[in-house]
């Protein structure tokens, strides 16, 4: 495995400044997890440089983004090249090269069951709020190989490898009918983050994730209006030449 | 009563001489024939109303294809382990890759949009009666070989969704008595939807498909030309001609109409652009979430639903609870259409002389239509199944009915020129 200490120490000095930014604006409304939505915003580039930095401190360790260069990433965000290579750039890796994790599929299998899949259009198969559920429902159930359990995707092979962050949670269930349905969360032990700060870190990473899906979507919707307006505007002069050519007709 | 042009090019009588490279390419080729023939000697009735677009539109799109088409294929990799890369490489690393891929998938969409209001102007006009019969036979295998291109084009991608698709549709063929199974594998090429069925899929994607589809569209055209188009009155313009012997109700299709459609092709381009900038997968009807992830046998999707053009006809298949029945009668929902221009027995074509009962079927297929195409996006489960096979009856009973019904309407008598209010 690679260090990534440098990378790993910004995350936690800057996720502080961001989770209080974010403190207000939880996306918990009530127990039904299903309907929390994610809330990004891709043309938010903060958001996106904090979720990048996130992802390469927690997730590249398995994660790979195979669809996405790193000199791809620091362009669209931003990021200043000097800054980038001495902060973001994984020890070894060019600026060309793609964003690949460096764990052997061999040991993943052996060590998950399974190889932790590509992320790289994960926002887009399944869209940012199931990320966001995802990242937010791990408690802590001591039948699974982990150690936790994840309401999003139940049986998930993934660990909490945010436990550190959010630290750990139980799930409370009541009976509705026959059935056991999700209750609340109840915490078990504190991380370093605040809840708050938990969720704003949840936030930007899903939102850079949502970035890499389709990364030239801001730029997409930027053209958009320029192209839409030409074209309104050619509509209606031809409408006029229309008008005037159809005055011959009676 | 028309005024011909004043401007616009006037044909020149045979035989003038010319001089320079003019003169040269016209003693060679028929370039002045042609556009007084095609164009401004082609007389067509002055009342065409919104529903007369969606024609030249759906030559636009094609046109559109073809060229976005060529585009993608100097980038798309053919083959199981390349097709998905090279979409995604297209998407993120060629220059505008993202712009040609969003026009052509959401181009597919549009295709059929427009196709299908075309296809409605002429149950609501009757353009489909004699003397026109074979022009909608034409235009029918238009569509037939559009749902074929549209099918094959949709597996190249090669997502979860192209993969099962692909397995549910051609799996139809296999409930053909004796030879189904057999002629399955032939399509696929495999024992399963594989390397070799995408590969074929490919070549008749960007070759057989669009040739066939070219030539349908010329002999549509050509039978156009024999006919004339018919209009919102349902009259033939062509009897009722001035001394000079063009129709009194016509007007030549250059400029009048080539002007016009200009307007139409402003209003649908800028529609077109607002799903490529701003909604590409449209919530997921024109490009489907699973169809993110690539192919893998070995996971099936939540819920297996083609794009929603082919909806309405796959929910006919799962209202059924026998799947050869239902794939029998899939189908037959599509082949019906063929048989329009003899079902109908009304003595007029348009909806505007017909009486409530044509008018009444009208409506209750399209409602029907759209209906299904909606249940064909949900699971097929509880309600939706039951509301599947009422609509799916409907649907039928247009058809079935039709010699009956189109007997018995009362019908008011057309005007003998059409209707048409000058807006200058």
């Amino acid at each position: 495995m690679r260090m990534r200490k440098p990378a790993l120490l910004m995350v936690l000095a800057l996720t502080a400044v961001s989770g209080a930014l974010a403190a207000e604006e939880s996306g918990e409304g009530g127990a039904s997890f299903q309907s929390w939505h994610a809330d990004t915003e891709v043309e938010n580039l903060a958001s996106l440089q904090r979720g990048a930095r996130n992802f390469i401190g927690y997730c590249l360790g398995c994660h790979s983004l195979k669809y996405e260069r790193y000199s791809r990433m620091a362009q669209d965000l931003q990021i200043p090249q000097a800054q980038f290579d001495k902060l973001l750039l994984p020890p070894g890796e060019k600026d060309t090269d793609y964003i690949l994790t460096t764990l052997p599929v061999e040991d993943a299998q052996s060590w998950f069951g399974k190889a932790p899949p590509d992320l790289s259009l994960m926002a887009r198969a399944r869209g940012k709020d199931y990320l966001y559920q995802f990242l937010k429902t791990f408690y802590v159930d001591s039948s699974r190989p982990t150690g936790v359990n994840n309401l999003r995707l139940p049986t998930t092979a993934m660990p909490h490898v945010l436990s550190e962050l959010e630290g750990l949670k139980q799930a409370v269930f009541k009976t509705e009918g026959d059935k056991k349905v999700f209750d609340r969360f109840e915490t078990l032990a504190p991380g370093h983050l605040t809840p708050a700060e938990y969720d704003s870190f949840v936030r930007d990473t899903v939102n850079f994730l949502d970035y890499v899906s389709e990364p030239t979507q801001a730029q997409r919707r930027a053209l958009g209006v320029w192209v839409v307006l030409f074209l309104l505007a050619f509509t209606w002069l031809a409408w006029l030449l229309k008008k005037e050519y159809w005055k011959d007709v009676r | 009563m028309v005024t011909p042009a004043s401007t616009g090019p006037s044909p020149q009588p045979p035989g003038t001489p010319q001089k320079g490279f003019k003169g040269w390419l016209y003693k060679r080729f028929p370039v002045e024939e042609f556009i007084s023939d095609q164009l401004t000697g082609y007389y067509a009735p002055k009342n065409f109303n919104i529903w007369y677009y969606f024609g030249s539109l759906a030559l636009v799109v094609l046109a559109l294809q073809l060229f976005t088409g060529i585009f993608l294929t100097m980038f798309y990799k053919v083959g199981e382990t390349t097709s998905f890369d090279s979409v995604e490489f297209i998407m993120r690393e060629v220059s505008w890759g993202w712009l040609i891929r969003y026009l052509h998938s959401t181009g597919a969409s549009f295709f059929f949009i427009v196709v299908y209001l075309h296809m409605f102007r002429a149950l609501l006009y009757g353009s489909y009666k004699a003397p026109r019969e074979l022009l909608w036979l034409l235009g029918m295998a238009v569509y037939l070989a559009l749902m074929a291109e549209a099918f094959m084009g949709y597996v190249l991608p090669w997502g979860n969704m192209s993969f099962w698709g692909a397995q549910v549709i051609v799996n139809l063929f296999s409930t053909i008595p004796v030879v189904g199974g057999a002629l399955v594998e032939w399509i696929r090429g495999d024992y399963g939807i594989a390397d070799a069925t995408l590969n074929r899929f490919f070549s008749l994607h960007v070759v057989a498909i669009p040739l066939a589809l070219l030539l349908l569209v010329m002999l549509h055209l050509v039978a156009l030309r024999r006919t004339g188009s018919s209009n919102p009155d349902g009259i033939e313009i062509k009897e009722k001609v001035g001394p000079d012997g063009k129709p009194l109700d016509g007007i030549p299709f250059h400029p009048y109409y080539t002007i016009k459609d200009i307007v139409g092709i402003g209003v649908m381009f800028a529609l077109l652009a607002i799903v490529v900038f701003f909604v590409p997968t449209f919530g997921g009807l024109f490009l489907e979430a699973p169809n993110f992830e690539p192919a893998n046998p070995m996971s099936t999707p939540e819920h297996i639903a083609p794009v929603w053009y082919f909806t309405p006809y796959y929910a006919i298949l799962r209202a059924v609870p026998d799947q050869k029945i239902g794939a029998l009668l899939m189908f037959v929902a599509v082949a019906a259409f063929l048989f329009l221009p003899w079902l109908d027995r009304s003595p007029v074509k348009s909806m505007r002389y017909r009486g409530w009962i044509c008018r009444s079927a009208l409506a209750i297929f399209t409602v029907s239509f759209v209906a299904l195409g909606y249940l064909g996006l949900q699971p097929a489960e509880g309600l939706y199944v039951m509301l599947a096979r009422i609509f799916a009856v409907l649907y039928f009973a247009f058809f079935i009915l039709m010699p009956w019904y189109t007997r018995i309407d009362r019908v008011r008598t057309p005007p003998q020129r059409v209707t048409y209010h000058a807006h200058a």
